[in-house]
């Protein structure tokens, strides 16, 4: 029906190049990309275990790029999307119950899971810094 | 169904069965709810793990890693994470692939890809622990 040659040119509804952005509907579009960001990041948590099960050249190959300041900035970001994809599916859960749709609610609870994401993040990273020694 | 002209020849009952053109109904949604609620419990145990390991030696890491514990929970993770991946990455494909044959090469695509990752993970966990 998509390739049909004659398309009737029908009024289309509002869609993202024409709503004006809401910080709902970018936290919405950002839970999508950090999915998509997680979904390949998890090509490094792979490899990580792959380099455990191999030779100790191999692991501290992994080691000195994990360590490296790219890597800890990719580790960085991993952790952050990590967290707000699982803020934002916290915050879908309790819509998927019909619950926080009202409007301070659903801003609430989208301002919640991008600070609670963030500080979590920054936390997260201070324990990981202080064990690491 | 209004017409009274055309008669099905499947009860209405078979048609529901068989969840008409789409063959399917709600999994994929109900899947990817009860995978993300799966990863949400098992990324607080992950943490602790990875946290516990940062910076950790090769001797160290595979010590931690071939714990019953840590190995099933990092399995499980594998297991629950590539679902909720394919089915997630499934959706992206399907909102902006419009091309058909492009659409079902990627979809395959996607299944390769987190079921090797599934695969890759499990196999390194289990080596280790078992594999020496």
């Amino acid at each position: 029906m998509a390739d049909s040659p004659s398309r009737v040119e029908r009024p289309l509804s509002p869609h993202l190049q024409i709503y004006r952005p809401l910080f709902t509907m970018v936290m919405s579009i950002v839970h999508r990309i950090t999915g998509i960001g997680l979904y390949f990041g998890m090509v490094l948590f792979v490899w990580w275990l792959l380099a455990a099960a191999s030779t100790p050249s191999a692991f501290a190959t992994y080691s000195s790029l994990a360590g490296s300041f790219i890597g800890l900035l990719v580790l960085f970001g991993f952790t952050w999307a990590m967290l707000h994809h699982a803020f934002g599916g916290v915050r879908h859960f309790i819509w998927d119950f019909i619950h926080g749709f009202g409007p301070q609610e659903r801003m609430l609870l989208t301002q919640v899971s991008l600070a609670g994401s963030v500080a979590l993040t920054v936390v997260l990273w201070i324990i990981a810094l202080a064990v690491k020694g | 169904m209004s017409n009274p002209t055309h008669t099905p020849m499947r009860t209405p009952l078979g048609r529901v069965r068989g969840l008409g053109s789409a063959h399917s109904g709600t999994e994929h949604f109900f899947l990817q709810r009860v995978t993300g609620l799966a990863n949400l419990l098992l990324m607080i145990a992950f943490i602790v793990i990875v946290i516990r390991l940062a910076g950790a030696s090769y001797a160290e890491t595979r010590a931690v890693l071939s714990q019953p514990l840590v190995a099933v929970i990092i399995l499980l993770t594998l297991l629950s994470v590539t679902a909720h991946m394919r089915l997630g990455m499934q959706v992206v494909i399907e909102d902006y692939v419009h091309t058909e044959g492009v659409k079902v090469a990627l979809i395959i695509a996607n299944t390769f890809f987190t079921i090797a990752i599934a695969l890759a993970g499990a196999f390194a966990v289990l080596k280790i622990s078992l594999g020496g």
